[in-house]
């Protein structure tokens, strides 16, 4: 059971993660192919607010503040009285509310699959292509050392 | 006694009415697009984002626009915004080892794991004004090299292994990291306060200041272990769910800054360290804060304080360039009653300089008469 309940946990974080990186017109688009219902019940916001971004002395020694960024959030619940949340950084409002049904849905056996197959997994492949294009352009700027051999010995 | 003057209204609003012209120019050139400020001139809003303390690339754009390219002006303008804002809460701290990192080299180790990685440098560039680029022609794709993903641990915990250099700044377990938007600055203060002001700081003020260190004001030998630029996760935790919601990720720049150090009553002899991480991509900010940590840190490495770099309360009390400029352009407001009574006090003292040097003119007049 624990196990169990961990992977859930995985697998929705890693939903609200793709989400959070997601542009919201992909979103939107993605969601009127998929067929999801959209009908929901707002419950909080969508609010937008402000987030402290924390890092580390030396990179890894004790936490300090560093600045703020926007960040975006919504709680829906569905007809179905299963609730959802969305947090993401920026300030899109259409954004932050269809996360949250996303996410609402997914907790719904009967529209999970349709969730990952139709949303999930299309956005979650154009960040990670995106993701390969700019590492692969960064590598090509790696330096090569070589060793010039001058003189006899 | 007070006598309040009023007056001006008219003008104020023909004057925001004139500035509102002059902003958008020229009528038959094409308006600015938030997008084209955000994309075309991404380091102008990198600064912006950092020292307005507000990570929001379309919102930067915005107050650079506004302020006409006027940065501290475009800074201000993020820094009143920010304060309409509700908070949500303290993140969890990024992890930069995770980076997905866009540069990142290093001076100090030629062959590190992940390698030298130069990414979108102007480095190496002859720094020659471009005609094509003033033409508006086309721009090639990067090149791609399709290689293996290779970790890049920080520089730090590679010379940590010999034990030659200090770890990672700690502070004592039950220390809540200090937050100078919430708290008024105190001194003496703790280095997670101070960098999070420098952190926001004038990057000018900042320069000036790291390139004082390197000629010798506060000398410490710097050396760039690493420099990173790329974007990290954000995670805050959050009562609603059972695990931190990610948020999305930013740009940030990181600096380790490595000091040679001959040691002193507090310290043996060893690599010391300063630390930059900065909103955004900006090398120069990072290092210039960095350079200034390491100063900073006068007090606890047992060094002595002889220079502005190392005085904690002449350098984070000057940093912060709102601050600067809110009191340096206040001197341009009406300062009528408190010039007349200047004015008032100056012709006295004058009259009375007069007198007196009459006085003394009469008495040698006098004298020499006598004589």
């Amino acid at each position: 059971m624990r196990g169990q309940e961990a992977r859930e946990q995985a697998g929705r974080k890693a939903l609200m993660a793709t989400l959070a990186h997601a542009a919201a017109d992909e979103i939107a688009s993605l969601w009127n192919e998929s067929g999801l219902p959209s009908e929901a019940e707002i419950l909080r916001g969508p609010e937008t607010g402000l987030v402290t971004v924390r890092g580390r002395i030396g990179g890894g020694g004790a936490p300090f503040n560093v600045g703020e960024a926007t960040v975006t959030r919504a709680t829906v619940r569905l007809p179905s009285g299963r609730v959802g949340h969305s947090y993401a950084l920026g300030r899109d409002k259409d954004k932050a509310k269809l996360a949250a049904i996303a996410d609402a849905l997914w907790q719904d056996p009967a529209h999970r699959e349709t969730v990952e197959s139709k949303l999930i997994a299309p956005l979650r492949a154009a960040l990670d292509a995106a993701r390969e294009t700019r590492r692969v352009e960064t590598a090509a700027t790696k330096v090569d050392f070589f060793t010039m051999v001058r003189g006899e010995d | 006694m007070y006598v309040a003057v009023k007056g001006g209204e008219a003008a104020i609003a023909n004057a925001h009415r004139l500035l509102a012209d002059r902003r958008r120019g020229d009528r038959s050139v094409p308006a600015l697009r938030l997008d084209q400020i955000v994309e075309q001139l991404a380091l102008g809003v990198d600064r912006v984002m950092s020292e307005g303390s507000l990570y929001d690339r379309e919102l930067a754009a915005l107050a650079v626009v506004q302020a006409r390219g006027d940065m501290i002006e475009a800074i201000f303008l993020v820094r009143a915004y920010r304060t309409t804002l509700p908070r949500f809460g303290y993140t969890n701290p990024v992890d930069t080892g995770a980076m997905q990192v866009e540069r990142r080299v290093s001076a100090t180790y030629k062959d590190l794991p992940g390698g030298q990685v130069l990414g979108p440098t102007f480095d190496y560039t002859h720094r020659l004004l471009d005609p094509e680029l003033a033409a508006g022609a086309g721009v090639e794709t990067p090149a791609q090299r399709p290689v293996e993903a290779e970790a890049m641990p920080r520089v730090s915990a590679i010379l940590a292994r010999e034990g030659l250099i200090e770890a990672d700044g700690d502070m004592p377990l039950d220390h809540v990291p200090g937050d100078i938007t919430r708290e008024p600055l105190q001194f003496p203060m703790a280095r997670d306060i101070r960098l999070q002001a420098l952190s926001r700081g004038d990057e000018g003020f900042l320069l000036a200041l790291g390139y004082s260190t390197q000629r010798g004001y506060a000398r410490n030998h710097p050396f760039v272990g690493e420099i990173r630029i790329g974007e990290v996760e954000l995670e805050l935790d959050v009562p609603e769910l059972p695990f931190a919601v990610p948020l999305g990720s930013i740009r940030v720049t990181e600096c380790q800054m490595v000091n040679q150090f001959k040691g002193s009553a507090k310290a043996p002899p060893q690599f010391t360290r300063g630390y930059g991480l900065v909103f955004g991509q900006s090398e120069r900010k990072v290092m210039a804060m960095a350079l200034c940590d390491r100063a900073l840190r006068a007090g606890e490495l047992g060094e002595d304080v002889v220079a502005a770099a190392q005085d904690e309360e002449f350098v984070i009390s000057h940093s912060d360039n709102v601050q600067a400029t809110g009191f340096v352009e206040h001197l341009k407001l009406p300062h009528y009653v408190d010039f007349q009574a200047e004015l008032g006090l100056v012709r006295r003292m004058r009259a009375e300089y007069e007198a007196r040097e009459n006085e003394d003119k009469a008495a040698e007049e006098k004298r020499e008469a006598a004589e």
